[in-house]
């Protein structure tokens, strides 16, 4: 069945009902033109091309290419990236090669907000449309770039920040970041001891602080839904203003997880509401995508080597409980069961 | 024209006039009267084609600037003190990527303990990052040394750092001839980048380098700030063509013709400094002194030649590193390095947090450096009694609390309030 | 080179006093150099200003140490302070006050000093009359152009409308005038 109008973003997402088998991805070839996703297009920009030194199954290479596609196709690649320490700029430009079919600049590991403030500002002063996207890590957005962000956001300043959150300093040899899920077991949060594992603090899910700052646009997007990753760059580039996109990344050396499982853990991480997927405008949020079966969060756990001291001897460890609570929460406060229509 | 006018709106205006296209702000004493002045002309519509972003802290301010200027955009920002180390990473950073940056520091010590007063020592922190130095005598130079700045930076692709004087300078009305706009545009040409973030010509900067070439890529910056050792006299040169009167300039050397005792310092004191040449000088004592306005790069073949003939070298700075001495006696003596028959070099450390440097103690410490030379470096006006007590106490007590407030407390004690 | 100490309060306008001053030798064709005792003053703290004046450039940097003149315009902080540290003995002194020398127990310093050249002036008073504000830096200014002859009342009055524009200039150049009118009364009183 193909669609004789073209659909925009949000319209095609709500038509669009059928999927293919265990999983949620809809087949390019099922819809019309239109409706294809950028990377399924001839003319994608391919801005992150082939030949970088990402890890089998980064889940942050993944979201960055698509991400970034985006962006270019609805600047019509009039777009300049600035990028924080992390990952994402090292395995990309061992100079002196790059992968960057963009302009794009990496100062530091905290002031990628602000660099993008700067290249905007001389943007505007220049008189140019050229729109600018800021891009890093947890560790360079939630830790030590948090003061930049947030002045960038309350300054509403032209920027579309992007966060590729694979929960940890993997870039450094995965330590710990306010990103990093209670338990898991990283460099510095060992699996040793009476509390193995990272602390259950009180949690810094960013997005919400995003929220809070009232910007035009924050979603959260996952690589294991490449078409509403794609939707909302587009989305978000269709609006001036300071911007923020949360993807999850699963990132499987950091993770202790197979490279093959990229996708399925993302998916995973949404279906079982450690991860809502949602959308705010104006500090209020406007949309949550929903979860088609709740998946218990012991089945995203298991898969991790992170979270192995968790099921020692066959036991689950009591923790799993409050993890799962976490998860129960999440759904209740962005209420992501339900008909999606509802939504 | 000729105004009376405060230092540091003196220098929005010639800052202005450089026409700079962002320019970032984060207060903090005492530079924030000029960020303020500039701020107030954008505002104003009378600098046109010029975005003033307030931003969050120091290190964003730096880093507002690193993005404005790769974007092809003239940047400009001030800070002092603290500011500088809070942004310290990004002012290693903008020199590394060869933006053309042109910052004011308003010179001011730093803590603990918290002192908001001027001396060198932010200057001296960020020395070795890459940056190119001038230090302002008077608020005429700094205003001068502004637009050379602009121009110097933009021709090397390297950005430049105005010290001047925080209150001495910043905060002082004086005598200032401010350029006019044609002045100021025939001698600096619109920022032409030599590397810039264009959609059109995608490039990717700021990639990392292994050791297969940081040392040539270090070298290069290197061999680049040398190149300001010519280029400052010839811009001081061609502005001094279009202003009538001296410019800029590496450094100064006033009456050391023929001096047995030469001084060397920078920033405001050399002007007391120049006073207590001239009443020597009346005296009949053989004495001269260099304002070295280029501290990086540092003129080592100027200063080998006017310093040669002296007998005694006194250098007078406004920093301590810690553990070692003066930086600048340091670096004086390098440039004096495997010179035969080299003079003695004295080297004295003064106006500490905004100490005042007096005609009285300089007059005494250059007899000193001929009559009763000292070895190391020398506190000028050290208050020796309230120092001795406090390290005999350190001594005496192991719970001997902060070194800061015992010596407050021991003044209090020296100095009573009158009774009233 | 001639010296100017002006002690007062944060608050009273000291700072300007000294810049409009300084304006006021400009405007001449002096050379003339303003700066305040620099520190993060509060309202009601201690403040001190220099203003150096000369024919020539002015390259000293230091404090005024040994003023040729002291402007005190808070005379509470005599208590507080040495202010007459160094006044050169042929100084100028000039008090804002509504009391008397001998009620300030200042009889000791004014009679070191030349003969006329130590003067009260109730410039806060005057301030207040035509200001409305007890600032009384421009009614001081007036009071020092008319003791020391150092500037022209003319170069004073043109310092403080470049300051304070408009009505407040007015304002202040009345001030100004009165406080000059007052101590050239009491020199002519003196000689009669």
């Amino acid at each position: 069945m193909t669609q004789a109008k073209t659909l925009q973003p949000d319209e095609a997402r709500q038509k669009l009902k059928f999927y293919q088998k265990g999983t949620f991805t809809v087949g390019n070839r099922l819809v019309s033109e239109d409706e294809r996703s950028v990377q399924a297009s001839e003319d994608r920009s391919n801005a992150l091309t082939s030949g970088h030194r990402a890890c089998q199954g980064c889940g942050e290479a993944l979201g960055a290419r698509y991400a970034i596609d985006a962006a270019m196709r609805a600047t019509d690649s009039d777009l300049i990236a600035v990028n924080a320490t992390g990952c994402l700029e090292v395995f990309t430009t061992p100079y002196p090669e790059t992968s960057w079919q963009l302009p794009w600049l990496h100062s530091l590991f905290g002031n990628a907000a602000a660099v993008a403030t700067g290249v905007a500002a001389a943007m505007r002063v220049k008189k140019k449309k050229t729109r600018v996207i800021a891009q890093g890590g947890d560790g360079g957005t939630t830790d030590i770039g948090f003061q930049c962000l947030s002045g960038m956001f309350e300054r509403n300043d032209d920027v579309l920040y992007i966060c590729y959150d694979n929960e940890g300093y993997m870039n450094t040899g995965v330590q710990r970041s306010s990103a990093t899920p209670p338990a898991a077991r990283t460099a510095t949060t060992p699996a040793v001891g009476p509390a193995p594992g990272n602390v259950f603090g009180t949690g810094k899910f960013l997005p919400k602080i995003a929220v809070a700052h009232n910007i035009p646009y924050v979603a959260t997007a996952t690589v294991a839904d490449l078409h509403d990753l794609e939707r909302k760059v587009l989305k978000a580039m269709s609006i001036h203003g300071a911007r923020y996109i949360q993807i999850n990344v699963p990132c499987p050396l950091g993770w202790g997880a197979a490279s093959c499982d990229t996708i399925k853990l993302a998916r995973l991480a949404v279906e079982s509401g450690l991860y809502p997927i949602f959308e705010a405008e104006h500090g209020r949020v406007t949309s949550a995508r929903k979860i088609r079966k709740q998946v218990p969060v012991r089945d995203y756990l298991k898969l991790q080597k992170r979270f192995a001291h968790l099921f020692r001897d066959g036991v689950d460890d009591p923790r799993v409980a409050r993890l799962q609570a976490i998860c129960d929460a999440h759904i209740a406060e962005y209420g992501l069961l339900g008909d999606e229509d509802e939504a | 024209m000729l105004k009376q006018i405060e230092g540091s709106q003196a220098m929005a205006q010639a800052i202005a006039l450089c026409r700079p296209e962002v320019i970032c702000a984060y207060p903090i004493t005492p530079q924030t009267h000029i960020v303020e002045g500039v701020g107030a002309l954008v505002k104003a519509g009378e600098l046109q084609d010029c975005e003033f972003i307030n931003v969050e802290s120091e290190f964003a301010a730096l880093s507002v600037a690193i993005g404005a200027s790769a974007a092809g955009a003239r940047a400009y920002t001030a800070t002092a003190s603290q500011g500088l180390l809070f942004m310290a990473e990004a002012v290693y950073n903008a020199a590394g990527l060869g933006l053309p940056i042109v910052m004011t520091l308003g010179n001011r010590a730093i803590g603990a303990p918290i002192n908001i007063w001027n001396d060198h020592s932010d200057a001296m922190a960020m020395r070795d990052a890459g940056w190119i130095q001038l230090f302002a005598e008077t608020n005429q130079e700094a205003v001068d040394l502004h637009i050379l700045a602009f121009r110097l930076a933009e021709e090397l692709s390297m950005p430049v750092m105005v010290c001047v004087d925080g209150f001495i300078l910043t905060h002082a009305v004086e005598r200032v001839d401010i350029p006019d706009q044609a002045q100021v545009d025939s001698f600096l040409p619109p920022y032409d980048p030599v590397q810039v973030l264009d959609p059109d010509h995608p490039a990717s900067i700021g990639a990392m380098v292994g050791p297969e070439a940081f040392t040539e890529v270090r070298f290069l910056a290197h061999y680049k700030q040398q190149q300001a050792l010519r280029l400052i006299p010839a811009f001081s040169g061609e502005l001094a063509k279009i202003f009538g009167r001296a410019c800029g300039g590496l450094l100064r050397p006033y009456r050391t013709e023929d001096a047995e005792t030469i001084v060397v310092a920078m920033g405001s004191v050399c002007g007391t400094i120049k006073d207590v040449v001239d009443e020597m000088r009346d005296e009949g004592v053989g004495i001269g002194v260099v304002s070295l306005v280029s501290y990086r790069p540092f003129p080592v073949e100027e200063l080998r030649r006017i310093l040669a003939p002296a007998k005694n070298v006194v250098v007078v700075e406004k920093s301590i590193a810690v553990g070692v001495g003066g930086p600048l006696a340091d670096n004086i003596d390098g440039a004096l390095r495997n010179l035969d028959g080299r003079p003695r070099l004295h080297s004295a450390i003064a106006g500490l947090g905004g100490r005042p440097i007096t005609r009285a103690s300089l007059r005494r410490l250059f007899r000193m450096a001929v009559e009763n030379p000292w070895q190391g470096a020398h506190f000028l006006d050290l208050n020796e009694q309230a120092v001795g007590r406090e390290i005999h106490r350190v001594r005496k007590i192991r719970r001997s609390g902060s070194t800061a407030e015992n010596i407050l407390r021991q003044l209090a004690a020296a100095n009573p309030l009158p009774p009233g | 080179m001639f010296q100017i100490r002006i002690h007062g309060r944060g608050g009273q306008g000291v700072v300007t006093g000294a810049e409009m001053l300084s304006v006021a030798a400009f405007i001449e064709g002096r050379h003339a150099q303003a700066f305040p005792s620099f520190g993060s003053e509060r309202t009601g703290a201690p403040v001190v200003a220099f203003c150096r004046i000369a024919d020539k450039e002015i390259r000293l940097r230091e404090p005024v140490q040994d003023p040729d003149c002291v402007i005190l315009q808070d005379p509470t902080l005599l208590k507080v302070i040495d202010v007459f540290s160094g006044l050169k003995e042929n100084g100028y002194l000039l008090v804002n006050t509504n009391k008397s020398f001998d009620e300030l127990h200042l009889r000791g310093v004014v009679e070191k000093l030349p003969e006329g050249h130590a003067v009260i002036v109730p410039a806060t008073d005057l301030a207040l009359k035509h200001v409305k504000r007890p600032a009384p830096n421009a009614a001081l200014l007036g009071a020092f152009a008319a003791l020391t002859g150092l500037v022209n009342f003319e170069s004073v009055t043109r310092a403080i409308a470049e300051a304070f524009p408009g009505r407040v200039g007015e304002a202040n150049i009345a001030a100004a005038q009165e406080a000059y009118d007052l101590v050239r009364a009491q020199e002519s009183a003196a000689t009669a």
